[in-house]
């Protein structure tokens, strides 16, 4: 799957996207934070309080239950300040 | 419509041209974002807009798609812009075109009251002591609730 960062997730990453392979049982948004954060000190630290962080799979807001497949594009970043 | 762009716009060519040729249109309300030099975390030198390609979008599509089954809006005009900008510059137009005022102006500011929660932009201030991100406002989650899914008037 594919997953990409925004703002200040994207700068404590270190990149704005990556392409991963979590094992079958990474199968929610809430698991898949839970094993991206193993992969960098940076990762850790972006997703370690997912009240701070919103996410989007496939374009669409989702909360932490939401499921993920392979195929899938999430998104990482904080809450939105357009306008 | 919703146009994505580095580019500045002129507000006065773009509402000539909102709706132009129906004359069912009674009124256009009109709001224009612009960079200030302060926040509330100090001066502000520069400000850049982040945004999620593909999803901005979207999202903005899904927010005017609301705002026409809440209101009879003849027309809706978003723009925003992306990247680095001055103070004092433009970074959001949203117009609204109706037959009467009150829809006009309600429409518009739900637009902007869900765009600014809902829409993937980030704003990337420059000040003296440097960048920061700037927070999401306890006040915009405020206003943008005040438009709930129950308030639908089909």
């Amino acid at each position: 799957m594919k997953v990409l960062y925004f703002a200040w997730v994207r700068e404590r990453i270190g990149t704005d996207c990556e392409e991963v392979s979590p094992p079958a049982a990474v199968g929610d948004v809430g698991s898949l934070v839970a094993w991206l954060r193993n992969r960098s000190e940076g990762h850790a630290e972006a997703l370690s309080d997912l009240a701070r962080v919103r996410v989007a799979v496939n374009q669409e807001a989702v909360g932490p239950d939401h499921p993920v497949a392979s195929g899938d594009e999430i998104a990482f970043f904080p809450p939105m300040t357009g306008g | 419509m919703i146009r994505l762009q580095r580019e500045d716009f002129d507000p006065g060519i773009e509402l000539a041209s909102l709706g132009e040729g129906n004359p069912v249109i009674g009124g256009i309300c009109t709001f224009v974002g612009l960079v200030r030099d302060c926040s509330a975390a100090g001066p502000v030198t520069a400000m850049t807009l982040e945004h999620y390609p593909g999803m901005t979008e979207k999202e903005l599509a899904r927010i005017e798609a609301e705002a026409r089954a809440r209101w009879p809006i003849e027309d809706v005009l978003i723009i925003h812009r992306h990247g680095r900008l001055l103070p004092g510059e433009r970074i959001v137009l949203v117009a609204t075109a109706s037959a009467h005022r009150q829809a006009a102006f309600d429409a518009c500011q739900f637009l902007i009251d869900w765009l600014k929660t809902r829409a993937p932009f980030w704003k990337r201030e420059e000040g003296p002591a440097g960048a920061r991100w700037v927070e999401a406002r306890a006040e915009d989650d405020d206003a943008a609730a005040r438009w709930r899914e129950d308030d639908r008037k089909e």
